[in-house]
């Protein structure tokens, strides 16, 4: 799975754990996403680790997580060995500036795309703008800023989880 | 200065706790720390092995196993690799064990929803930084731009423009 997943191994992961193999439904790979997603550390990786531990305890996590990882690593050493014997070649270099532009904005469209897809509230927009402003112009330490912004976080998406749930409970005559 | 692969171990290790919502959100504070604190490497060598990391198949999180190899080689790029690893694959796995009990909880809904927020702002951070140190001046940010669009719009395969973008920036084009 690892190697055959270019631009990020998800749609395909799904295609063979759900699809083909059928190890997961449709239903448990959507929350394993979801807890992959909210743990830190690399998404895919976390999901190879609680999917490996799930069929076989950590053994499986282990070698789920090996193997993930492995192949595609052999692949991008290689393909940057070759890339320091020919760093010097302008035309590399250039066609990497492209590369690295289009790749700049492949990020910007699914941060912008998931952003969209957030729920409207005042305080989740605000804390996005604040966290951008904070890593990008103010270039400030990732480690304050979750110090700083995630309590804040949890606690504001605290309150609204608490909202949307008195709101959608069947009210109680008095 | 060099560091030691045991220091880059724990370096990295760090990283793999701080990376709320995956590898992407990492960046900003990659940047910052390999080209700003610790001068590794320029901004643009960090462009360019984000662009190497995006056109191999794979997870996302290859750019560390990169810098680990720009910096120390290939036992570095082992070292990052593991580091970036370990410490939250363990979380994961422990947090997966504890999930069928808490999966309605508040808290677990709580975490979701408060830190989306913050991970969104820092992938967009890092297609700032990204686009920012890919330089190319005003056609690089149309380069920026389109790919962006075609990311949002089509259904194509993102491999397929990344090599329209090389062929355009090896023409000399973006330079």
């Amino acid at each position: 799975m690892g190697i055959s997943g270019f631009g990020g191994v998800m749609p395909h992961s799904r295609r063979v754990l759900v699809d083909r193999r059928r190890w997961l439904t449709d239903r448990q790979f959507t929350e394993l996403l979801s807890l992959g997603q909210t743990l830190p550390g690399p998404n895919a990786v976390n999901m190879a680790a609680i999917l490996g531990d799930r069929f076989q305890g950590w053994p499986g996590a282990v070698i789920a997580v090996f193997a993930l990882v492995s192949a595609p690593l052999a692949v991008v050493l290689m393909l940057a060995q070759a890339y320091a014997h020919l760093v010097h070649s302008v035309p590399l270099a250039r066609a990497l500036t492209g590369v690295a532009a289009a790749a700049a904005g492949l990020i910007l469209a699914t941060g912008g795309r998931l952003a969209l897809r957030m729920d409207r509230e005042a305080w989740s927009w605000s804390l996005l703008v604040l966290t951008f402003l904070a890593v990008f112009v103010g270039r400030l330490p990732l480690l304050w800023v979750l110090l700083v912004l995630g309590p804040i976080g949890l606690g504001l998406g605290w309150l609204s989880v608490r909202r949307e749930d008195r709101a959608s409970r069947p009210e109680v005559a008095p | 200065m060099r560091p030691s692969l045991g220091g880059l171990f724990l370096r990295f290790c760090g990283f793999s706790l701080m990376a709320v919502g995956g590898a992407n959100a990492l960046i900003p504070e990659l940047h910052r720390q390999v080209v700003d604190v610790s001068q590794w490497m320029s901004s643009t060598e960090f462009a360019s092995l984000f662009a190497l990391a995006q056109a191999a198949p794979g997870p996302n999180m290859l750019i560390t196993s990169l810098i680990g190899w720009k910096v120390a080689g290939i036992p570095g790029a082992l070292v990052c690799t593991l580091g970036m690893c370990l410490p939250s694959s363990t979380l994961a796995v422990a947090a997966g064990r504890l999930w069928d009990r808490y999966r309605e909880s508040v808290w677990r809904r709580a975490l979701e929803r408060g830190l989306a927020p913050l991970t969104l702002g820092l992938v967009l951070g890092a297609g700032c930084h990204l686009a920012r140190a890919a330089g190319g001046g005003w056609r690089g940010t149309l380069v920026v731009a389109a790919s962006a669009g075609l990311a949002w719009r089509s259904r194509w395969n993102p491999l397929l423009w990344l090599a329209g973008a090389a062929l355009l920036g090896a023409t000399g084009l973006l330079s």
